[in-house]
């Protein structure tokens, strides 16, 4: 038999029984779909993870209080307690390393802000003037911190867009004065709306000298020290020359973490890309069932067809074209399912994208190529079975069934 | 040389502790361009006989030459490709697939058999006006009435010129009248050269045909080839 009126049989055979067909195309293209769908989601909070880090700021380094095993990072660390303090101090003397552009001290607590007789609880963030361009943050009125001794705590704020709209509604908020805990502060710039960050909301949150934090706070600790290194190339030793630096001023003792923003990328780029070849397993699962939906339905066209395939023998067809027939029809239903499924996942992390936007869903290539090869082979896999089967049938006795 | 040869041909099955002997002992000789009808009463081997004849069925016992050779010893494949040149069949409930129109019906032996399009067509174009189907080239099984169906399935059996033409009661779901149109049809084919072997209830139809063989208990039972005089078949029962 040729292979074109092998297809063209297959495809009428397929057509001839909508019901099972459809059946069949149907679980393939869930299968499919959930493949696209599930791994443009896993992709998308990678992609969306990675952008966010990648914004905090260029060629960060960050130094945390504490030690941690290897030096690489765990997300559990970043929330651990301090055993050894870091102070305005240590920040101040990284300024002097090579490597080392610039230093922003980082002290954070919460409090309560409130203006005009409202109220609200926030995030406080004492840092410097540098922290701003620091971490890419734009403000929209005003000014941002004053530069100048690091110590001394000038009863001025910067507060993020959520907490000017609340506390000011359509008022000027640059120059008035709220109160935040027990201290009357200045308003002197509003920053720019961010939506959702990474960790820190910026829009809610107040930024004050770091001195007049920890003093609000009552502690001469610091959160983290943020650090921007040279360039890109000089990430390593801005990290070791930090290190060091500590490890000299706290008595030789390396009680500190050292991270740099390249390794925490890294950790959650491998954490969300196993989340994503996991969440793909399991569409993959769907798929398995998809399979063998397809080859139950090939064993129903078998019976079904028994007279028909007692007939293709009688009129000469050799054991080859009958499993041929079969397979062809099975992987017709495989392959058309993989397609609307691939359309459907398509549409799907189309829809994703249009109603979050700042979320990259899109499947990553090696997921589609994957579920559609997967969808294929499985249907082949459990076609071989039902087609065997029909090639096997005696022919008086398939006759016999009409 | 015969067409057919059959010697010693046993065929039996098995029905649970019982042994059904469909066919036993059966000798016979057809030759090439001979009408022959098989008649007997029902469960006296015609089908079985039928089938072996056709190669869709293996004996048991005894030795098969199709036009000089023996084709009991060939694979299933082998056999295959025998029905598809040389064995046409018609069946009592025509079988005709039931999603293909008539054309496509007639088409599907040359289909299978791998011939080119354009031949095929050619050919089903001929054979829609041999068997006065040229209206209904597009119609599928479903819209067509008895005869008409029953003439796609011999237009489709005698498609690929076949030697052997075989029906197993080909009219037993017609009418009197359709019936004995189609049997004037397939006495045509045999004029023209197509060996043809019908098996038939019908004393009337078996009548007709110049040699005729008589079953029963899976035996040849009266062959008139072998006693032209006599005529048993008007007493033969069923
Ligand atoms: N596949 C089979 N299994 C068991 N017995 C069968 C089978 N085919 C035919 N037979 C038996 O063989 C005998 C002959 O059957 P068959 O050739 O169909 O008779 P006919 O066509 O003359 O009515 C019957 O007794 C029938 O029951
Ligand atoms: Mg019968």
């Amino acid at each position: 038999m040729r292979l074109a009126d092998t297809l063209r049989f297959a495809r009428d055979a397929a057509l001839g029984y909508p019901l099972r067909t459809t059946l069949s195309v149907l679980a393939m293209s869930i299968g499919v779909a959930a493949v696209v769908v599930l791994t443009a989601l896993g992709d998308g909070a990678r992609r969306y993870v990675v952008g966010q880090f990648s914004s905090i700021g260029t060629n960060l380094v960050i130094v945390l209080p504490g030690r941690t095993g290897t030096g690489g990072f765990n997300p559990a660390n970043v929330v651990t307690t301090t055993p050894r303090d870091l102070t305005i101090a240590d920040a101040a003397a990284l300024r002097r390393a090579s490597a080392i552009r610039r230093v922003a001290p980082l002290a954070v607590g919460t409090s309560e802000i409130s203006y005009g007789g409202r109220l609200r609880e926030i995030m406080v963030a004492g840092s410097t003037a540098e922290f701003l361009p620091m971490r890419n943050f734009e403000l929209v009125q005003g000014r941002g911190l004053p530069d100048g001794d690091w110590n001394s705590a000038g009863a001025v704020a910067v507060i993020g867009a959520v907490v000017r709209d609340e506390l000011f509604g359509t008022e000027p908020a640059v120059g008035k004065l709220i109160r935040v805990g027990d201290r009357r502060l200045r308003v002197i710039g509003v920053l720019k709306p961010s939506g959702q960050g990474l960790g820190m909301n910026t829009d809610e949150l107040v930024i004050v000298p770091v001195a007049l934090a920890q003093a609000m706070f009552n502690t001469n600790t610091l959160f983290r020290i943020l650090i921007e290194a040279r360039s890109r190339e000089a990430i390593p030793l801005a990290r070791q020359q930090a290190t060091e630096i500590i490890r000299q001023r706290h008595h030789g003792e390396e009680d500190v973490t050292v991270i740099t923003q390249d390794a925490i990328l890294a950790t959650f780029d491998k954490l969300l890309g196993t989340l994503t070849l996991g969440v793909a397993g399991i569409a993959a699962i769907s798929l398995a069932v998809a399979g063998i939906l397809v080859m139950n339905v090939m064993l129903v066209a078998v019976t079904q067809r028994t007279g028909e395939i007692g007939l293709l023998k009688a009129l000469g067809a050799p054991a080859r074209t009958i499993r041929l027939v079969f397979l062809t029809e099975a992987a017709m239903l495989s392959s058309f399912g993989a397609v609307v499924g691939y359309l459907l996942g398509q549409l799907g992390a189309l829809a994703l994208r249009l109603a979050f936007p700042v979320f990259p869903a899109y499947p990553p290539d090696w997921a589609v190529i994957a579920g559609l090869s997967t969808a294929l082979g499985t249907g082949l896999l459990f076609g071989v079975m039902p087609a065997r089967r029909a090639a096997r049938l005696d022919p008086v006795q398939a006759l016999m069934k009409h | 040389m015969s067409l057919i040869e059959l010697a010693n041909i046993e065929r039996s099955f098995r029905l649970g502790d019982s042994v059904v002997h469909a066919l036993a002992s059966l000798d016979l000789s057809i030759k090439a361009g001979e009408y022959v009808a098989v008649m007997g009463p029902s469960g006296s081997g015609k089908s079985t006989l039928l089938n072996l004849l056709g190669l869709l069925d293996r004996p048991n016992a005894g030795r098969y030459r199709l036009e000089g050779h023996d084709v009991t010893t060939l694979s299933s494949d082998q056999l295959a490709q025998v029905r598809s040149e040389r064995i046409g069949f018609v069946f009592q409930s025509f079988h005709l697939v039931p999603r293909l129109t008539a054309a496509e019906n007639i088409a599907l032996p040359m289909t299978l058999a791998g011939i080119a399009p354009k031949e095929r067509q050619a050919r089903v174009a001929q054979a829609l006006k041999d068997f006065g189907l040229d209206q209904r080239a597009d119609h599928r099984p479903d819209q067509l009435s008895g005869g008409q169906r029953q003439r796609v399935a011999i237009a489709r059996a005698t498609i690929m010129r076949p030697a052997l033409l075989l029906a197993d009661e080909p009219t037993g779901n017609l009418d009197r009248h359709t019936g004995e149109e189609v049997i004037n049809l397939l006495e045509g084919l045999n004029a023209q050269g197509v060996t043809l072997v019908i098996v038939t209830h019908d004393q009337a139809l078996g009548a007709r045909a110049r040699r005729r063989l008589l079953m029963e208990d899976g035996r040849l039972q009266h062959d008139s080839a072998a006693a032209p005089d006599s005529p048993p078949i008007s007493h033969a029962p069923g």
